[in-house]
Formats: C-alpha cells, sequence, structure tokens
C-alpha cells in the first residue's frame, strides 16, 4: 500500500505500531499527531492525548449526515447527528468551528437542506462549513444545494478561508463527471484553487476539505476523483497539507510527502470496506443493534499555534 | 344494461385489434404494435440488464432496488430521472431509433445503453 510505503519511508514508524494503530481504529478513538504532514499515532483518547494550548486552534470534522436517510441502517440519522453535537458540546476546549465533509442531505430534497441546516444551526460555534457531496447535487448540480449553504455568497461550491494562520480549502469534488468515470474538480475550480494558493505563504499550514476522497481508495466504486493529481500538485510545495475527506464513512489514510489525506466517519451508517467478502457495492451496512454507535463519529482537530502540527481525534458516538 | 353491453362488447373489440395487432407485429414488423414495457432494475449499484435492444415506441420503465438514491440520465440530456429513493420508477418511451447511453449522475461508474432498433 503506498500509504505504507510512505510511512515506512518518511517517519520513524514501524510496522507494529502502524498495526497497533489499526487494532485501535475498532475500539476507541485514536490520537493523531501530523508533524510536517506525517502523522505518528500517540495512543488511545484519555491515554497520551497531546495537552492543548491555550492558542492553539481545534475544530471538529462531521460528515455524511444523510439527512432525509431512513432506512434499517440507520432509522433515525438526526438522534445520530444530536448524539454528535452533544459531544462536541461535551469537549473540554470548545472548537473554533466545525466544518462538515458532504452528503448532508440524502436526496438533495429542499426539506431536507433545511432540516439540516436548523439542526447544524444547534452547534453551539460560530460556524458550520460545509462542501456538497454526491447526495447533495443529484437534481441540479450545486443549485439547490446553495440555496441553504451558500457561505460566502458567491453562489460557488467552494470557497477559502483563514483562522489562525491556518488557510482552509473547501472543495466540490462531486460533479464534473463524465460517464464510466470518476467526478472531478473541473478546471474552473482547480484555476480557482491555483489563484487562492498563490497569495498563501508556503510555510502556512493548509488543511482542505473535499467529499470525495482526493486519493484513489476504490475506482470500481468510485471512490477517487479523476483529477486528484492536478490539485495535489498545487498542494505540495507546502510544508504541511491536511486533507480531510469524507463519502466512505469509515477512516482511512494515506501519506504522500507532506500531504496527509484523511477520511472521516459517517454520522448515517457505516459503508462496506473495499474487497469485503461477499460485498460487491458500496450500500449501507446494517449492524447489529447497539453496534451502530460504534461506526460513527466525530473528529476533533488541533493545530498547535506556530508549529504547523496537527492533532486529530477520531471519537465514536459510543465508546 | 345496453350501455354494459356496449361497454363489454367494446372491450372484446379492443382486445381483439389488440391480438391481431400484435400478431400482424411478429409477422410483419409493424411499428403499429402496441408497445410492451420493457423493464430495467437498479441493483446493487448497477443496471439490469446494463444494455437493452428494443422496437421504436417501447417504453422503458426503471426501478431503484437499492437502499441508495440513483438516476438515470442521458449522456446527452435528452432524459433525466429526479433523484430515485428506493422502489422510485423512471419511465421513458424511445420513439426513434438510435443508441441511448446513459448513466446515474450520483454513481457516474453506473452506466447502461437502450439500443432502439427496428426488428
Amino acid at each position: 500500500m503506498d500509504s505504507q510505503e510512505s510511512n515506512r519511508s518518511r517517519s520513524a514508524m514501524t510496522r507494529r505500531q502502524a498495526l497497533a494503530c489499526l487494532a485501535q481504529w475498532s475500539g476507541a478513538a485514536v490520537v493523531w499527531t501530523v508533524s510536517g504532514g506525517v502523522p505518528r499515532a500517540l495512543g488511545a483518547t484519555g491515554s497520551n492525548t497531546p495537552p492543548a494550548g491555550t492558542s492553539d486552534l481545534t475544530f471538529v470534522q462531521i460528515s455524511d449526515t444523510h439527512i432525509g436517510f431512513r432506512k434499517d441502517a440507520n432509522p433515525d440519522v438526526v438522534a445520530s447527528l444530536r448524539s454528535a453535537i452533544a459531544d462536541i458540546h461535551a469537549l473540554p476546549q470548545p472548537p473554533a468551528f466545525v466544518v462538515h465533509t458532504g452528503d448532508v442531505s440524502h436526496l438533495s430534497k429542499p426539506e431536507e437542506f433545511g432540516r439540516a441546516r436548523e439542526l447544524l444551526g444547534e452547534i453551539r460555534v460560530d460556524r458550520v462549513h460545509t462542501i456538497p457531496g454526491e447526495h447533495d447535487t443529484i437534481d441540479d448540480g450545486a443549485t439547490g444545494y446553495l440555496r441553504y449553504f451558500d457561505h460566502d455568497g458567491k453562489g460557488k461550491s467552494w470557497y477559502s478561508f483563514d483562522q489562525s494562520d491556518v488557510h482552509f480549502v473547501g472543495l466540490n469534488n462531486v460533479l464534473n463527471f463524465k460517464a464510466g468515470t470518476l467526478a472531478a474538480l473541473g478546471d474552473e475550480q482547480l484555476d480557482w484553487l491555483k489563484n487562492d494558493l498563490a497569495g498563501v505563504p508556503r510555510s502556512r499550514p493548509v488543511v482542505v476539505l473535499a467529499h470525495i476522497p482526493l486519493w484513489t481508495v476504490w475506482e470500481p466504486w468510485g471512490w477517487g476523483t479523476a483529477d486528484s493529481a492536478q490539485a495535489l500538485a498545487l498542494l505540495r510545495p507546502f510544508g504541511s497539507v491536511t486533507v480531510l475527506n469524507g463519502h466512505i464513512h469509515q477512516v482511512l489514510q494515506k501519506v504522500e510527502g507532506n500531504v496527509a489525506l484523511h477520511t472521516a466517519m459517517s454520522l448515517a451508517y457505516p459503508l462496506p470496506t473495499p474487497g469485503q467478502a461477499g460485498i460487491g457495492e458500496p450500500g449501507p451496512v446494517t449492524v447489529p443493534a447497539g453496534e451502530l454507535g460504534k461506526v460513527l463519529g466525530t473528529r476533533q482537530l488541533r493545530v498547535a499555534h506556530g508549529t504547523g502540527q496537527l492533532a486529530m481525534v477520531d471519537s465514536p458516538l459510543v465508546r | 344494461m345496453v350501455s354494459t353491453i356496449d361497454s363489454a362488447g367494446r372491450r372484446l373489440g379492443v382486445a381483439a385489434m389488440f391480438v391481431v395487432l400484435a400478431a400482424a407485429g411478429a409477422y410483419r414488423h409493424a411499428a403499429a404494435a402496441p408497445p410492451a414495457a420493457v423493464r430495467v432494475e437498479i441493483t446493487k449499484f448497477a443496471f439490469a440488464p446494463k444494455e437493452i435492444t428494443v422496437p421504436p415506441g417501447t417504453h422503458v420503465i426503471w426501478t431503484n432496488r437499492d437502499e441508495t438514491p440513483h438516476t438515470v440520465s442521458s449522456n446527452d440530456k435528452s432524459f433525466a430521472s429526479k433523484g430515485m429513493d428506493t422502489d422510485d420508477t423512471f419511465e421513458q418511451t424511445f420513439a426513434q431509433e438510435g443508441d441511448y447511453p446513459y448513466l446515474c449522475t450520483v454513481h457516474p461508474f453506473m452506466t447502461g445503453v437502450v439500443h432502439v432498433r427496428k426488428q
């Protein structure tokens, strides 16, 4: 696997440590520090959680809420989101904001967007930054989504902002497809990204939000972005780049030089692992009663002020 | 009572006409044959069957059997469903001969083709 090759060559992480991390994903949350784009596992939540500096930036990633979904895999996605909101409110250090990495709704219906906006409004933070997933752009591209989530009023589903010396970029990689291919960012958005990054010092940490992974996790299921290589080429000169993805409803990561890419858990339902025996398509997985909360969750991120070091904690709703 | 008989008689007549036309269609490739509905299932993130060949005038009905929403959207945008939830259907009648490739815009790796050919 590329990520393991990359880890082995670029960090001190051993195979044994990596396997230990893998084992921990199935249980409690895992704490990662990312230094210069290379993540190192520190241990489970509560044991070695790095101390928070008072000037550090902390924020939370949630993803794939699928408001409107009500099938067996999760008959009450609203309750799952509210559980996550309670977790966010219980954090010892309140996050500066929350990012939602797409599939806010399940069927792009106006009532789903409206309900989602109400629910996200219950989070006691200044702002919730969303990006669209393919479930948010079903009938009319991003038009319906933008009626509810046009963050900067520019009528685009991509944007950037700076906070605490970190540059954040939100992207839309769920459109611009051709038949039989992966979705893509498209030339207009890549041009915008190039111009946007041109004004950012290369020492500044960059955090990129995109719904579908910006690397090809599993092409037969559309788990990749056709033109991700062009986007990563624009990001590679920066000293610390963290890409936060959703879409695949499970935690995976890959490291390419200074670029660390992470997918997040969903707040709606789990999806199968590519290659899982007997499962040939990425449909919702119904887990035994009482197990759902263990495969849904949130992610807390902390950027140590002035260092570009980034720590993340993935927390299931039920531990 | 008279109207009932009339109505029943007319129904019989229509049914007889249908049989005659269907038989004619079978032997003479008549375009006048009443179009049969052809069904395509959307299941396990695939169109089944992926390709169909039908005569002009055929009515095609797609049904989404997945728990995940899909669409039926022609590559040239000549027809497109809304997002289809579980058990939703989309119907399209194909009057003209030709090839009609389509995809699911939510999952563009899902593709299918309707070939419309005089038989």
